[in-house]
């Protein structure tokens, strides 16, 4: 199994980075299903979080008649991005409703008139030579656009360059790493003029001369599907990755895709590259093409669990257990269920499914509770499997122990604060030891230390 | 030949030996750093479990702080009147008795009150859980992992059938391990006269605090009504407040209570002993 994979890695020749892991991706349960839009919601719960940053000011008050479209959050700080109704209708509560994050976030619950509003192509052609890099970076802010692969960073605060930087090259990240995960590789499929033109956008934005798109060797389909898109431009490249976990991470990607190491506590742009989802760029092609703020996405609902897993195009802010109902409900012979927002890896385990689903939502996984590892934790035998596959190169198992003893101090000089949460220690350690969360831990822990 | 580097070896190796020895005999006497003798004294009588409830790094801190005057005799939470007043009279000063504080868990939902959404399987530690949300439909109430069990220098609490800690009062000190520990602040450190607590920390509306658990404060009122002081019990944030100092310390206002989350009391008869012997009898 090793070698064959050493031995397509040397004849294909693929770039990738150090380490890592290799899960199954059960990607064929949805891969070829067309993105099908989601039932109207009858009524939504939108919280005012759905970015990295602090929370929304709310500009709404229970009982307001909101549209479509209508900002009802704006950002007050520098790091924010705005949100949106999702459907029209009537605003029927405000207060702090359950989040997929784990936590409870000031969220504005909006019953629905049942009216859908159709987006119309702008007037006029739109031009990207027209656009001013400000005039772009306003209207993606305005419009609520967020990094589209889970971790939801403001888009335009990463088009926004602190003085004295540079970026030369915009990395679009197409490679979906995370197992059961298909709706980055059905964009890039139907519409990959949107992501072409999304990246083309971003990268007069920033100042880069210079596009990539990075796709695992496993989206053949998609890989073609783009380069057709860019028919020949010589600034755009579609380059194969290997098929490898986390190959979506921004800094192995960027390892991979261009060779530069991001260093410690450094981000992207320092070595010159801005990085961002494909979903990112076809939303941003929405905002001009449709004037359409960012109020609905593409969802994955996959899983074994799952009666009929789908690609659905859902508002935000309708509840899991309404997008999981119309994919045919968990199959009534699963009596135990773990649901997750997002994929297997990385995604956050939830406890309700009355939360809705966000801006970083890429999927939602379903599982049946008995293919997941019953907690039974040994001790650590020090193989060692964890610090082999640690694509940051730090040592999880030594982490864990700190982050579990809440040794701050020592979990920072052990470099603890540079782990990317990817979760390739816990899925390869043999004595199911949940470093990761052991990790978070720790990092929770150094967060909470008063500054000296 | 022979002897005579037997003898030159001894007489060198002996006289660098005594030089060496006269160096150290006045190093001795010269750097010698004086240390007050009552701080021995202090440390046999403190109890040594560096339990931080005092608010030094630990017991040698404390005794030095004692010493010069930093902190009052009755600093070690752990120990008790007894020992204050031992160190007292090796202070050469006067102490009043002290009231001892308690550490009271202030949620009574365990297992059979409160609804769990979800069952957790993730790292047995509280504040793990509680990023994920661990479980529990009331987001304010105990998770009942154990943290501020494990927390406990003075094996003073246990976790009881349904799923919450206790404490023991014949072994708790007061020293705040726990309240620290708890990721919810469920945990608060009361004086032992105070009696009347309300066990509910859920800040939703009553309607919603009802439907996660059983027990749930639903901020109705009747407590703030019946309490025979003014203003002894207040509203504040969906919940009902106590103020310990002012209110009557009878059980008035937990009489009408519609889901019984006011009690008059503390549980005193659990020791470390009976709870020991219940989880005894429990395996047997």
């Amino acid at each position: 199994m090793i070698q064959t994979q050493r031995h397509i890695k040397k004849t294909m020749n693929l770039k990738t980075f150090d380490k890592g892991v290799h899960p199954s991706d059960h990607k064929e349960l949805t891969a070829n299903k067309a993105v099908r839009t989601a039932a109207l919601p009858k009524t939504v719960i939108i919280p005012l979080l759905q970015h990295i940053g602090p929370p929304c000011q709310c500009l709404v008050k229970k009982g307001d008649i909101v549209t479509e479209g209508q900002m009802i959050g704006e950002g007050t700080s520098f790091i924010s991005a705005p949100v949106h109704a999702s459907i029209s209708g009537k605003v029927k509560d405000i207060d702090a409703y359950p989040h997929p994050s784990g936590r409870k976030i000031p969220s504005v619950v909006i019953e629905g008139d049942g009216e859908t509003r159709e987006w119309k192509a702008v007037k006029g052609k739109v031009n990207l030579d027209n656009l001013a890099p400000d005039e772009i970076r306003q209207k993606v802010r305005d419009y609520g656009i967020v990094g589209m692969g889970g971790a939801a960073f403001p888009t335009s605060v990463k088009l926004t360059l602190p003085k004295g930087k540079t970026i030369d090259t915009v990395i679009l990240n197409g490679c979906e790493c995370e197992p059961y995960l298909t709706s980055d590789y059905r964009i890039m499929l139907e519409s990959p003029e949107k992501v072409v033109w999304g990246l083309r956008a971003l990268m007069k934005t920033s100042g880069a001369s210079r596009g990539i798109i990075g796709i695992e060797e496993n989206k053949l389909e998609a890989v073609h599907a783009i380069r057709e898109a860019i028919s020949g431009a010589l600034d755009l490249e579609v380059m194969v990755l290997e098929t490898k976990y986390p190959q979506g991470a921004e800094k192995m990607l960027i390892q991979a895709a261009i060779g530069r190491k991001v260093p410690t506590g450094a981000l992207p742009l320092d070595v010159g590259v801005l990085v961002n989802n494909v979903g990112t760029a076809a939303a941003v092609y929405d905002v001009f093409f449709y004037d359409k703020p960012l109020i609905e996405r593409i969802v994955t609902l996959s899983g074994d669990a799952l009666e009929s897993p789908d690609n659905l195009l859902v508002r935000v802010g309708t509840t899991f257990e309404d997008v999981i109902n119309q994919c045919g409900g968990i199959k009534s012979e699963c009596r135990e269920v773990e649901v997750l927002n997002g994929g297997p890896m990385m995604g956050i385990t939830q406890s309700m499914l009355s939360v809705p689903v966000i801006k970083g939502t890429s999927g939602i996984t379903v599982l049946e509770a008995s293919d997941i590892k019953k907690k039974s934790v040994e001790p650590c035998i020090r193989c060692a499997s964890c610090v082999n596959v640690c694509p940051m190169g730090l040592m999880p198992y030594r982490l864990g122990d700190l982050g579990l003893m809440a040794r701050a101090d020592d979990f920072t000089s052990w470099s603890g604060m540079n782990c990317i949460e990817c979760g390739c220690c816990s899925y390869v350690c043999p004595s199911r030891r949940p470093l990761l969360q052991w990790i978070r831990l720790g990092k929770l822990r150094v967060r909470q230390q008063p500054k000296q | 030949m022979g002897a005579g580097i037997l003898i030159s070896s001894v007489v060198s190796m002996g006289g660098i030996g005594a030089v060496l020895a006269a160096f150290i005999a006045v190093a001795d006497k010269k750097l010698s750093v004086k240390e007050d003798p009552r701080i021995e004294k202090l440390m046999d009588i403190l109890p040594n479990t560096n339990c931080g409830g005092c608010g030094f790094a630990g017991c040698r801190s404390l005794a030095e702080a004692l010493l010069k005057g930093k902190a009052p005799p009755t600093s070690c939470v752990a120990a008790g009147d007894a020992t204050a007043r031992k160190l007292a009279s090796i202070l050469g000063v006067s102490v009043t008795a002290q009231k001892r504080n308690i550490a009271v868990v202030l949620c009574h939902g365990g297992t059979a009150e409160a609804r769990r959404t979800a069952e957790y399987r993730g790292a047995v530690d509280c504040t793990a859980a509680d990023l994920t949300g661990g479980g529990k439909a009331c987001t304010f109430g105990c998770l009942g992992y154990g943290e501020c069990v494990a927390a406990c220098d003075f094996g003073a609490m246990g976790m009881n059938d349904n799923g919450l800690p206790v404490v023991f009062h014949d072994k708790c000190v007061g020293c705040g391990a726990c309240v620290k520990a708890c990721p919810r602040n469920i945990i608060e450190l009361h004086s032992e006269d105070h009696k009347l607590f309300v066990y509910c920390r859920n800040k939703e509306k009553g309607a919603k605090a009802r439907k996660v658990c059983t027990v749930a404060c639903i901020a109705c009122g009747l407590c703030v009504k019946d309490c025979t002081v003014e203003g002894g019990i207040a509203l504040k944030d969906n919940l009902a407040v106590v103020d310990n100092e002012l209110a009557a310390q009878n059980d008035e206002a937990t009489k009408r209570c519609p889901t019984k989350c006011i009690h008059y009391g503390l549980e005193e008869n659990i020791t470390r002993g009976s709870y020991l012997a219940s989880k005894l009898k429990k395996i047997s």
